[in-house]
């Protein structure tokens, strides 16, 4: 209903447009020189009034409708369904708009709610109705305004101009806005989240078990959600993967760089980059069912207890995916180190492992520490690998043959179950994902500043 | 500064003996550099190793799953039994009971098997679906009622699953989901010929299902296919209107500094935070359906207008200033030059950069998750607010599933995704590569 | 300037009275542009390095042509001539720097002291611990300048221990005339000196490794007059104990720090002599022309 209307309104712009350059075309007189815009911004001068405004206007009518409706619905339900609890009354809403919309419903509906389905099935008929009505005879008045403005010393260029200016620098808030967003949703649950939890519990508590009690005399009822398993499971399979990325990466970069012919370079250079443009849950498929069996088998091989969601598995799969991180980083650095450096070693008979590791990594250094500072923020960052191959169980250890478990984990398994939405269970996930944004924030800042400092002792 | 160089008082001559003092040490220098080197052509041997394995280890376990077992089973297309008042009502004959004439025609194929758990086994090496098969072309060719035919059957998961070798025979029949009876006649069939491997369709025409042998990624396919769109639509004009405002337009003060800031932060924040941000303000707030390619799209479109945004600039940072300049000479107005100059000479790297930005937002599972696009979702999606999901996400959902069929499958449904992002990636490289001008 | 154009130029000049050279007896014995057989005695006694039929190939281009030359032992030889006419791919032979240039090619024999440098048996290594380099912009590693100088004797192993380490250094900054500048801040950046400081480093960093011969790179041309000239000093004090070839193309310098001057022209040597004789009585007209400043 609604899309078709916005369809119309585009037609209907579209329409403008062509009137509005007739209509320049007649006041010009003879001669588009007579005017002081081209014909086209004319055209797009009424297009414009056409449709600007009635978008917004629909816009808002729009979002805002479904609420208000359901306001004006539950207003005229009988005392007792209208008094319930915030949370018994969701679920009355949540099983109305089902009703509306034929769906199943919870139970059997009683004759008040059908009542009620029937007064939002009127109330919505009637409010699109009246939103056909008032963004068509806005949009018609738009085109009248446009069609009485246009003449020959109507700059249309630079109002055109202007809303297209206006358009451009709201597009660049969207940024600011998502990041906005990002942080207040997330500190916002959090500080809901560490009402109930208190926020010394959730930073340094050993425990973590996130329940909470439906009933009273629930089993198993008492939550603990301490975090420090989560980050120590964070940091072991983080770390395992860059002990695995950092050493390959680095020396096929400096191979590439140094030692590797133009061919080879341009063969291998982009296959190696072919590992970061596969999804991880291709990697994470490939660690649940290839990679941690084969550890399985060989660990209980060599007589060690290897669980079946081993750490190394999970860690060593994540390695494979930051390699082209740290290498293309590094050859990034290392290409920006002068040749001049290098001649100056090789005139002084040094041979070209020893200018590696003696004047090009020294030189090179905060580039590539920067570099992989931004690898461990993508690692700890990491999701699919880890829920596909990491274990769910909070586990504090240093073995990386046992099963632990990570913040991002986590994150997924609290908020892909059915709970409410405002359970500690769910708050928590919102915690936790604070902890990952700082963090990787952090990192992230560091990482660009070192980078960048290091960069301006080149140019 | 102005005195003289101190000459040097008197050096001894130094000593000319460099050629030995080398020498000595050239041999293990010379080793050293040896082994450097050949860290450097592991570590590089390695990681293209890694590539090799893991793209043979998907394509081997993958490949089978484009072959589907079917068999032949005669099927007599009863009257009594499909259109008992002879009307042909197309309503009388979609809810006769296929599955009997699927029952019948196995027992034509064996008609020593008796007793009530031996037939249900015959009937098992047929996949469910047969029943609905055979619905399908009568209600298609009405004129079938009262004919006899062979018909191709789908065959049941375990069936398949034999088929092509990977059961294994010498286990124990309690430890494996085919009985030794079953074996029998799947063997017997094979001698007979009536069993073949076919195309399987099945997997690009049906959406999920709980049974392998019918499971498809058409519903996941048609869920990224929309869920993509709404990103594209969203971010590319957004992102190129944020590059060029920052490029073109923006004066060089502390909030556009601001902005760059961010979006370079944005580009580097996980993206599970993203789902977050999804989940609390575009389904918590404003209330849009969970699961809609609506909201993932615009979930995705919010990661990926970071990467529009660095590729757009760097597009616009390579048009040389020469350009702009003689536009603007000419009397254009500033939009104009960058509208009907700048612009089309950046377009080629934008879209460059936004097709991959694209490819990466196809392969991206996490933050859909957390919208809720994880459901066991039977329909294919016919707009943007059906529940839907998309192929990431089904590879995760069946990678969960321990048949072994569905693992070919997860296998497979990863080929078709990665071959996508071949494509996509490819488009790009070649745009580049075509509109690539030196100046 | 192709040798056509060259001969209308100067005819041209002549016809308009522009000829600005001093008329005086013309000591110049060949007059055909075309003929590049190098002009004067390309031997000397005792030489420290020998170069026969050197030619040097960029990819299917010949940058040098079939040069012949001697270094005499604890001379100063100036490389001179216009831009591109191969006096630094020339000089870049002697240490075989051009090998790190993958399209470069070098034929011929370049002798050291009576080992071919180009054998496929010689350590490039060894061979520039011997003949040192200093280059044209001066490039000191972004270490401190103790670091700097000791970075040759460390690779190498020409010391057991700091001591003498120690020593090395302060030595080699002594000989480049650094020392009095920077004894008080060896542990501060080499790139925190000034330009002609910097390359007065560059030298000593050479130094400490104790070659035999040191190439020299246009040193000067990145620097400012007084830093050249304390440069000039240090070339003529280094002569006590190196052999020193030095590109410049600055004639001037060349007449100042040099006993013996080569001037390339297009890839090939013209003409070789003693520093006087090129410059007050030069005997190939390529040569005159070049040093009365008609081209280049």
């Amino acid at each position: 209903m609604q899309s078709f209307l916005l369809f119309a309104l585009i037609l209907l712009s579209a329409g403008a447009y062509y009137l509005g350059r007739q209509r320049a075309f007649a006041v010009a007189g003879g001669h588009i020189r007579n005017l002081h815009s081209l014909p086209s911004f004319y055209g797009s001068y009424a297009a414009l009034w056409c449709g600007l405004p009635a978008l917004l206007v629909f816009a808002v009518w729009a979002t805002l409708q479904p609420s208000v409706i359901i306001d004006l619905v539950v207003a005229g339900l009988p005392p007792e369904l209208r008094n319930l609890p915030p949370d018994r009354l969701n679920l009355l809403v949540n099983d109305l708009k089902n009703l509306v919309s034929g769906n199943i419903v919870s139970s059997t509906p009683d004759p008040a709610m059908l009542e009620a389905a029937n007064r939002y099935q009127n109330l919505r008929t009637i409010g699109n109705a009246s939103l056909w009505v008032v963004v068509m005879s806005l949009a018609i008045a738009g085109i009248a305004y446009a069609w009485r403005a246009i003449s020959p010393t109507l700059r249309a260029r630079n109002r055109v101009e202007r809303v297209v200016n206006l358009f451009l620098i709201a597009s660049s808030t969207v940024a600011i806005f998502t990041t906005l967003g990002i942080v207040l949703s997330v500190v916002f649950e959090s500080l809901l989240f560490f009402r109930q939890v208190p926020i010394t519990e959730f930073l340094f508590g050993l425990q973590w078990s996130p329940q909470t009690a439906l009933r009273a005399d629930q089993v198993g009822s008492s939550g603990a959600f301490g975090a420090i398993p989560l980050f120590a499971g964070t940091l072991l399979i983080s770390g395992i993967a860059m002990l695995v990325a950092v050493p390959i990466g680095l020396m096929s970069a400096l191979f590439l760089s140094e030692y590797a012919t133009p061919k080879f370079r341009a063969v291998a250079k982009p296959a190696l980059e072919i590992l970061a443009g596969i999804p991880t849950v291709v990697y994470g498929f490939f660690a649940a069912l290839t990679v941690a069996p084969l550890i399985r088998e060989i660990g209980t091989g060599l007589g060690l207890h290897v669980a079946s969601e081993s750490a190394l598995a999970a860690g060593l799969v994540m390695g494979i995916m930051i390699i082209p991180f740290v290498s293309s980083l590094s050859d990034d650095v290392i290409n920006a180190v002068p040749q001049s450096m290098r001649d100056g070693s090789y005139a002084l008979g040094a041979t070209r492992s020893e200018t590696i590791k003696r004047v090009l990594l020294p030189a090179a250094l905060p580039g590539i520490v920067g570099s992989i500072l931004l690898a461990v923020s993508r690692a700890i960052g990491e999701t699919m690998i880890v829920v596909m191959a990491a274990g769910l169980s909070a586990n504090l250890t240093a073995n990386p043959l046992e099963a632990v478990t990570t913040v991002t984990v986590q994150i997924v398994t609290l908020l892909t179950g059915d709970q409410e939405f405002d359970s500690p269970k769910t708050l928590a996930a919102f915690a936790l994902g604070l902890m990952l944004f700082v963090v990787t924030l952090i990192l992230n800042i560091i990482a660009l500043h070192v980078v960048r400092k290091y960069r301006e002792q080149y140019e | 500064m102005n005195q003289p160089i101190s000459p040097s008082p008197a050096p001894s001559a130094p000593n000319r003996d460099i050629k030995t003092i080398v020498n000595a040490g050239l041999k293990r220098r010379r080793a050293a550099e040896r082994r450097f080197r050949w860290y450097g052509l592991i570590a590089i041997s390695l990681g293209l190793a890694f590539v090799v394995l893991m793209f043979a280890n998907i394509i081997g376990k993958g490949y089978p799953a484009f072959w589907q077992t079917y068999i032949q089973v005669p099927i007599k297309f009863d009257a009594a039994v499909l259109d008992p008042d002879g009307k042909r009502d197309p309503q009388t004959l979609a809810n006769a009971d296929y599955a009997a004439l699927v029952r019948t025609g196995m027992r034509q194929l064996f008609p020593s098997v008796q007793g009530r758990l031996e037939l249900r086994a015959l009937y098992g090496l047929v996949s469910s679906d047969a029943a609905y098969e055979l619905q399908r072309r009568v209600l298609q060719t009405p004129a079938l009622v009262g004919a006899e035919q062979d018909i191709w059957l789908l065959a049941s998961a375990t069936v398949d699953t034999l088929v092509k070798g990977n059961i294994d025979r010498t286990i124990d029949e309690t430890e494996r989901p085919i009985k030794d009876n079953q074996i029998e006649w799947v063997d017997k069939l094979q001698a007979a010929g009536k069993i073949e491997k076919q195309f399987n369709t099945v997997l690009f025409t049906s959406g999920d299902s709980r049974e392998p042998e019918q499971a498809g990624i058409r519903g996941a396919l048609m869920g990224s296919f929309y869920t993509l769109l709404v990103t594209f639509l969203l971010s590319f004009p957004i992102g190129v209107a944020t590059a060029v405002y920052l490029e073109e337009f923006a004066p060089k003060n502390r909030w556009t500094d601001l902005i760059e800031v961010n979006i370079n932060n944005l580009a580097a924040v996980p993206s599970i935070v993203f789902g977050l941000l999804g989940l609390a303000v575009f389904i918590n707030f404003f209330g849009l359906p969970r699961s809609a390619p609506l909201v993932g799209g615009l979930v995705l479109s919010l990661m990926t207008l970071p990467v529009i945004i660095i590729a757009g600039r760097a597009a616009l940072t390579s048009v040389p200033p020469s350009i702009r300049e003689a536009a603007l000479g000419m009397g254009a107005s500033k939009l104009q030059m960058v509208g009907h100059h700048v612009l089309p000479l950046a377009m080629p790297g934008m879209l460059t950069g936004s097709i991959i930005g694209m490819a990466r937002a196809l392969g991206e599972s996490a933050p859909l998750l957390m919208i809720g696009m994880v459901a066991f979702i039977v329909d294919v999606p016919k707009s943007f607010m059906d529940p839907s999901t998309v192929l990431p996400v089904q590879i995760y959902l069946w990678s969960d599933l321990p048949e072994r069929a569905f693992v070919e499958r997860t296998s497979a449904a990863i080929m078709v995704l990665l071959a996508f992002m071949i494509l996509m990636n490819g488009l790009a490289i070649l745009l580049r590569k075509r509109f690539e001008r030196r100046w | 300037m192709s040798t056509t154009a060259l001969e209308t130029k100067v005819a041209l000049d002549q016809a308009l009275n522009l000829d600005t050279a001093p008329r005086k007896q013309s000591s110049v014995e060949v007059t055909d542009y075309n003929n590049r057989q190098t002009v004067g005695k390309i031997t000397v006694d005792n030489p420290k390095m020998v170069c026969r039929g050197v030619n040097v190939y960029y990819g299917e281009k010949r940058a040098i042509k079939n040069v012949g030359l001697d270094i005499g032992a604890n001379e100063v030889i100036a490389f001179i001539g216009p831009s591109g006419c191969g006096k630094s791919t020339f000089l870049r032979c002697l240490n075989r720097m051009n090998d790190t240039i993958p399209i470069c090619r070098v034929t011929g024999q370049i002798q050291l002291d009576a080992d071919d440098i180009y054998d496929k048996d010689v350590d490039v290594v060894q061979l520039r611990a011997r003949v040192g380099m200093v280059f044209q912009k001066p490039n000191p590693f972004p270490k401190s300048i103790y670091e700097n100088v000791a970075y040759g004797p460390r690779i190498h192993g020409m010391v057991n221990n700091k001591a003498e380490l120690d020593d090395l250094v302060r030595e080699s900054l002594e000989r480049a005339g650094l020392i009095k500048e920077v004894e008080k801040r060896m542990n501060e950046p080499g790139t925190s000196l000034s330009g002609g400081q910097q390359q007065r480093l560059c030298i000593a960093r050479a130094i400490a490794v104790n070659p035999e011969v040191i190439l020299m790179d246009e040193p000067c041309s990145a620097l400012d007059p007084i830093a050249t000239a304390k440069i000039e000093e240090l070339i003529d004090e280094l002569r006590e104990n190196y052999t020193i070839i030095i590109v410049t193309h600055s004639m001037q310098q060349a007449a100042r720090v040099s006993q013996r001057t080569a001037y390339f022209h297009l890839g090939d040597l013209i003409e070789v002599g003693d520093t006087d004789q090129i410059f007050t009585n030069p005997r190939h007209k390529l040569t005159e022309d070049y040093i009365t400043g008609r081209f280049g």
